[in-house]
């Protein structure tokens, strides 16, 4: 089929990180700061990737500001034309920093927070003084005149507290709040039954958000990730694989999903060897779930298939074993009432101990969580809520 | 209580510094963009997006539109400002 025009794509700058959130979208196994393409061959990237309509850059990591030559990438993407953002966790965040990103042309910045209050958010991020970092860095960006979008990844252990959090989004000027529940993914696959929410949890959290839309209408847009194991029809992911986004990782390799290096027999193209535009379209990785044509029945037959595009594949494949699998998230997968009877049994469980994100010297992958249906493969990965969710979206 | 944001003729509608109107030329097509939001605004959206000065009143840029699109100013403002609204329910507009 021919390749659609992607809108958006996710540069993970670096998989280095001061935080060790355990739902960090990371794949579990993390690209060593050695391997990290130059400031060069990003430029190369951002230009080819305006050339093939992508509007938005998402600059992203682990966490971007470990560039040292960030206002160099930023620069280089304000110049091919695309729109910046930059998606950070602001701990090493200051004024003279943001004055170089802001003159190099950034757009908007994202900030992580973990919970509304400091012990919280710092036991969640596994950083002492993250938290208070983080409000300083917030207040600098909405004084240098930039919006400010607050991302809150919500789980068990602090969506009690999500009032709080929207009031902190407001306290802090941002124009737009990401509520995301945890997609269980890599880091947070392993990390399952330590933030998992109840039903009740999670049915007061849409409560919330729903008032607050009206509330806050016209000052704050809240979007809303819903969590998948709960759900009965998939998410779009990624609006549909290979439709409208890529991702370059800090190597170099060419995704077409951020979590998408977890499903075993992808293989992905390198950066450095060919153009974006003919990974893009050709690439093995980009065509194998590509528009409807590799479906199997039910989603074959589905008169919802060019909505959700048949869910999320990176799930299909961490709770079958088969990344064409209909994504057990929708009610007609075979495997979707044992992922609701397995978060259930987990969130009403104990939580156990976090498994923080971090570089594991010869680790091997994360012990897999229990899947319903398979085994869950060794190296699975993860995402980031926010961006496996519809990311962006075009009204008509 | 916030709740939207109230408009008037008096009102100067304006693009805030973090939305952006530029065409795309892969797209052929004017896009709009935002945190996380890209709009493809029609013929005449777009019209009204580029008339959005940070000077012009709401109240002149009706005046302006109802004579080059020789329609009745009545219409004309109450489309306008049903775009506006919207937008800036969408935090796309500043008011």
């Amino acid at each position: 089929m021919t390749a659609p025009i992607p809108m958006g794509l996710l540069a993970e700058l670096t998989h280095r990180c001061p935080l060790q959130c355990p739902y960090c979208s990371n794949p579990v196994e993390l690209a060593r700061p050695a391997g990290e393409i130059d400031t060069a061959t990003w430029a190369r990237v951002f230009r080819e990737a305006a050339g093939l309509g992508v509007l938005q850059v998402h600059l992203s990591g682990g966490e971007p500001c470990a560039r040292r030559d960030l206002p160099e990438i930023v620069a280089a993407a304000a110049a091919a034309g695309l729109y910046t953002n930059l998606i950070t966790s602001a701990v090493t965040l200051d004024e003279a920093r943001l004055a170089t990103l802001v003159e190099a042309g950034l757009d908007h910045v994202q900030i992580s927070f973990q919970d509304a209050e400091p012990a919280g958010a710092d036991r969640i991020a596994h950083m002492p003084g993250a938290h208070a970092k983080k409000l300083a860095a917030a207040r600098l960006v909405t004084k240098a005149g930039l919006a400010l979008t607050v991302n809150a990844v919500v789980h068990r252990q602090n969506l009690d507290r999500l009032g709080a959090m929207i009031d902190l989004a407001l306290e802090l000027g941002a124009q737009r709040l990401e509520v995301a529940h945890v997609q269980y993914y890599g880091w947070a696959l392993a990390n399952r039954a330590a933030l998992m929410p109840t039903r009740a949890q999670l049915d007061r959290a849409t409560e919330t958000v729903e008032e607050a839309r009206r509330i806050h209408a016209g000052r704050l847009v809240i979007d809303y990730v819903v969590p998948d194991y709960y759900a009965t029809r998939p998410k779009a992911c990624m609006g549909g694989w290979g439709r409208q986004f890529l991702v370059v990782s800090p190597a170099g390799k060419v995704l077409p999903c951020h979590a998408a290096a977890g499903i075993a027999g992808l293989v992905f193209d390198d950066v450095r060897e060919k153009s974006l535009r003919e990974i893009w379209e050709n690439g093995d990785a980009f065509q194998r779930f590509r528009g409807t044509a590799w479906m199997p029945e039910p989603c074959r037959g589905c008169a919802h298939k060019e909505e959700d595009w048949g869910g999320c594949r990176c799930q299909a494949f961490a709770l079958t074993g088969d990344a064409a699998a209909t994504d057990p998230a929708c009610r007609l997968s075979p495997a979707h009432a044992a992922i609701g009877g397995l978060a259930t049994a987990e969130a009403s469980a104990a939580p156990p101990e976090f498994r923080y994100r971090r570089f594991e010297r010869g680790a091997e992958a994360p012990a897999p969580a229990p899947a319903p249906a398979a085994a869950a493969p060794a190296s699975s990965l993860s995402g980031i809520p926010a961006v496996s969710a519809p990311h962006e979206r075009v009204d008509p | 209580m916030t709740g939207p944001q109230p408009i008037d003729e008096a009102t100067t509608p304006r693009l805030p510094r973090h939305v952006k109107l530029r065409f795309d030329e892969a797209r052929g097509a004017w896009v709009l963009l935002a945190p996380e939001r890209v709009l493809m605004p029609d013929e005449i959206a777009c019209d009204v997006l580029k008339r959005l000065d940070g000077k012009t009143q709401l109240g002149a840029l009706i005046d302006a539109l109802a004579r080059d699109y020789e329609a009745p100013r009545d219409l004309v403002a109450g489309d306008v400002t049903e775009l506006l609204r919207d937008l800036a329910g969408k935090g796309m507009v500043s008011l």
